[in-house]
């Protein structure tokens, strides 16, 4: 059974709840939960000062309400899940080594920041640095997978190593900026300057994209690897084609200012 | 008023090896012969030393505190100081912040730093820091060895205008020394060059070479006097096969006195990054039959940190190596500056042959006056990691076990697996007091004699570890003052400043004026660091010759 928390009021600064998270609660009792401090704005207040607790601890939570101004929620959960009934606030899932997250609404900024393992499902938009470094860090999303439905901002994967981001709708300025690895699969495209500074990792797009000047246009292929890789997808009900009679890859290779390794596939319908 | 009662003391500079004695300390904050009444500390089973100094550090100042501003990643992960009634808030890491620096070297027992490396355009805002560094005596040292004016009257042969410039540069600056780094090569640098050979011609000069540089400059700070020789960081550093530049600048330097800083990173064979080996061996013996010439070891540890250098050039080889961050500062027609944020690892060939390099040279240059513990702070190392080089110096077994720890292919290319030698207390207590602050010409520091300042650190022998000993000094005195006891910091007296006032012909300033004006963006007048900015300050004037 899981543990409830309803916001009853809505901060009027940031309310930082590093607490709500399944590490923290799960072998807490309710009255236990409700003491827990957050910090809003400077101050540090109990936990049920903002919100309603129903049930004890327990590794899967609820949130429920516009929690928009709530941040730092699952902040390096390792077990356990994670479900948001309304809107959520910056950090989400940052650190997390494992277990799942949904938001039935949309995400802020820096969601599964420089996230180990596990998966997050966006199922409205997303704001800016989804599975990015903070900053002067080396690497952001080292492993894992992020699923946004809908758009994304600036920064997508800024600086992943390795791990997968899905985004239903278009992403912002910057995606996959100084990437290291991994993958970004993006349907609806990106504004612009995708891919700046990669260096390594793969940028799928079902649309075309502008491309920079520092990316060289290789060739037109049909991957082998997106076989598996779109079978790897399905489980999460993501549909990437990959039939050579239904069209083609154009690969970019670089950013060759870097110079980086990197490659953006575009898909080209036939 | 404090009596210190029987502890073991260790006080090279008087000859004391761990004889027990009662060490006083009188209102002024001088260590006296006896006194009457006052506080007790007993010290019995303990160890007594005389404050650290750090010969060689960066600490305030433009560079560090853009190493700062570039490492936000370290500042989320590091130990936090939290303000209380006698401490400010800050942060520890890699470069630490200004207060915090203070609480970390007096929290080991360090009393006194030498600012290495400040550029006379930021001697304003490095004294801004330096008054804000609580606790410990402060000395600066200004980078002369590629400043433009100066190069110039070299090149045409005015050997004394160079002179009363250098005097002129040190006194605008406030500092108490000259430093020089990459002789010619910084200045090449802003020709895209750099200066690797001591005898050739510098980038944008038509006779002017490294070496000339070297022994002028050396023959400078002779000559007006200084307490502390010539502090240089020589050409070529880091690279492979550098040792022979080295010994080749140390051949420029017979007959002066000098301080060769952080010669770890100078003390290498080989033709190219898989070829790379120690060759501390011979430096180490140069050292040994030329008792005159001190150096500082920049000894390195595993781990992460930032590196920061007036070498402009090699911090962008360096960049151009790891991929990093890399900041860039050029700084008018003085110096450069280079900022890479890097991590040592024993797994890495290079690595592992500096950090076996550093502790060679602290263990085969056999006097200890004559090598001093450093790392470059924070180049090799963080200064709050000396105690574990203190550990690695005194405890043979266990340099062995952190041997196993490299890769196999270092077999032949370093020393130390058969260097048994074990440093003791005195020999310590030498390598991080007493040696660098006569090196420094600091004669009231290093020192439990009376009349000397009252820098006393009391450690609590814990014979299972000798890091943690260090690490954790059950007292620390400054100017007789108990700033830590039990671990706590209890005061936080602000340190005072070392200068000095060279002597200089009376048309300097005439003379520098044109020069200046011909090439600075600033105004002549706004230049020098006015004296009253400098708040606690230990005023030495230097006579002419």
């Amino acid at each position: 059974m899981s543990t409830v928390f309803r916001l009853k009021e809505q901060p009027n600064v940031p309310l930082e709840a590093e607490v709500l998270c399944p590490d923290t609660i799960a072998d807490l009792s309710n009255a236990e939960i409700r003491q827990l401090t957050v910090f809003h704005g400077k101050r540090q207040v109990p936990l049920e000062d903002f919100f309603d607790v129903e049930g004890d601890g327990s590794v899967d939570m609820e949130l429920h309400g516009d929690l928009k101004k709530v941040r730092w929620v699952a902040r390096a959960m390792t077990k356990g899940s994670v479900t948001v009934h309304g809107d959520i606030g910056m950090h989400l899932g940052a650190y997390m080594k494992n277990g799942r997250i949904d938001v039935h609404g949309d995400a802020s900024d820096w969601i599964g920041a420089e996230m180990k393992n596990g998966l997050i499902h966006v199922h409205g938009n997303a704001g800016g640095q989804v599975g990015a470094a903070y900053r002067g860090d080396m690497q952001g999303m080292k492993n894992g997978t992020i699923i946004i439905d809908g758009s994304a901002g600036l920064e997508v994967g800024m600086r992943m190593r390795r791990g997968t981001i899905i985004l239903g709708g278009p992403a912002r300025d910057f995606c996959g900026l100084e990437m290291k690895g991994g993958t970004i699969v993006l349907r609806e495209g990106a504004e612009i300057r995708t891919g700046a500074w990669m260096r390594r990792g793969t940028i799928i797009s079902l649309k075309p994209l502008q491309m920079m000047p520092t990316f060289a246009d290789s060739n037109e292929f049909n991957p082998t690897f997106l076989n598996v890789y779109a079978k790897h997808l399905q489980q999460y009900n993501i549909d990437l084609p990959f039939a050579a009679d239904a069209g083609s890859y154009q690969r970019f290779a670089g950013d060759l200012s870097v110079p980086g390794k990197g490659e953006i596939l575009v898909w080209n319908p036939a | 008023m404090i009596r210190i009662t029987g502890g073991k003391v260790y006080d090279p500079a008087n000859g004391i090896d761990g004889e027990v004695k009662d060490i006083c300390i009188d209102d002024n904050g001088r260590i006296v012969e006896s006194i009457d009444g006052g506080r007790t500390i007993d010290a019995t089973g303990m160890i007594v030393f005389p404050g650290g100094v750090d010969v060689h550090t960066h600490v305030a100042g433009g560079a560090i505190n853009f190493a700062r501003a570039m490492t936000p990643e370290d500042h989320r992960r590091t130990q936090a100081f939290i303000r209380t009634k006698t401490r400010r808030s800050g942060l520890g890491g890699m470069a630490p912040t200004t207060f915090a620096t203070g609480y970390l070297y007096a929290g080991m027992g360090f009393t006194t730093v030498n600012e290495a490396a400040v550029p006379v355009l930021s001697a304003r805002h490095t004294h801004e820091e330096l008054a804000d560094i609580p606790i410990v005596d402060k000395a600066s040292l200004t980078l002369m060895a590629n400043n433009e004016i100066m190069l110039d009257q070299m090149q045409a042969g005015e050997y004394e205008r160079a002179k009363n410039v250098v005097a002129w540069y040190i006194w605008a600056a406030k500092s108490y020394g000259v430093k020089a780094v990459n002789p010619g090569g910084v200045a090449a640098w802003k020709w895209g060059e750099d200066a690797k050979q001591l005898t050739s011609p510098i980038e944008g000069y038509s006779n002017l070479t490294p070496g000339k540089i070297v022994t002028q400059l050396a023959q400078i700070c002779d000559d007006l006097k200084l307490p502390h020789p010539m502090h240089l960081h020589c050409n070529n550093l880091g690279a492979p096969g550098n040792v022979s530049t080295t010994i080749d600048t140390l051949k420029h330097l017979e007959g002066h006195r000098a301080h060769i800083a952080h010669s770890q990173y100078h003390a290498y064979g080989g033709d190219d990054w898989d070829s790379i080996c120690s060759q501390t061996g011979q430096l180490a013996e140069y050292f040994n039959t030329h008792p005159h010439i001190t150096t500082d070891a920049g000894a390195v540890l595993f781990g992460d940190t930032v590196t920061i250098t007036a070498d402009g050039p090699w911090q962008h080889l360096l960049y151009k190596l790891t991929g990093r961050k890399w900041g860039n500062l050029d700084v008018e027609n003085e110096t450069g500056c280079g900022i890479v944020p890097y991590t040592y690892r024993p797994s890495n060939l290079v690595n592992a042959v500096q950090w076996a390099s550093g502790l060679e040279l602290l263990l085969l240059i056999k006097n200890p006056w004559q090598v001093f513990l450093s790392t470059d702070h924070p180049n090799g190392g963080c200064f709050w990691r000396y105690p574990e080089i203190i550990k690695l110096l005194m405890c043979a077994d266990f340099r062995k076990e952190c041997l196993e720890q490299l890769p196999d292919k270092i077999k032949g290319k370093i020393l130390l697996p058969e260097i048994d030698r074990e440093y003791t207390l005195y020999e310590i207590a030498t390598s991080m007091s007493a040696g660098p602050a006569k090196a420094l010409g600091l004669t009231k520091k290093g020192s439990l004699g009376v009349g000397c300042d009252a820098d006393v650190v009391i450690y609590e022998e814990d014979p299972t570890d000798i890091a943690r000993t260090f690490a954790h000094p059950r007292y620390v005195l400054k100017a007789g003052e108990v700033v830590i006891e039990e671990g706590d910091i209890r005061e936080a007296p602000d340190g005072q400043e070392f200068l000095v006032k060279p002597h200089m012909a009376a048309d300097t300033d005439e003379f520098m004026q044109p020069r200046f004006e011909d090439c600075y963006t600033m105004q002549f007048e706004n230049y020098p660091v006015e004296l009253e900015r400098i708040e606690r300050k230990d005023l030495q004037e230097l006579p002419a010759e």
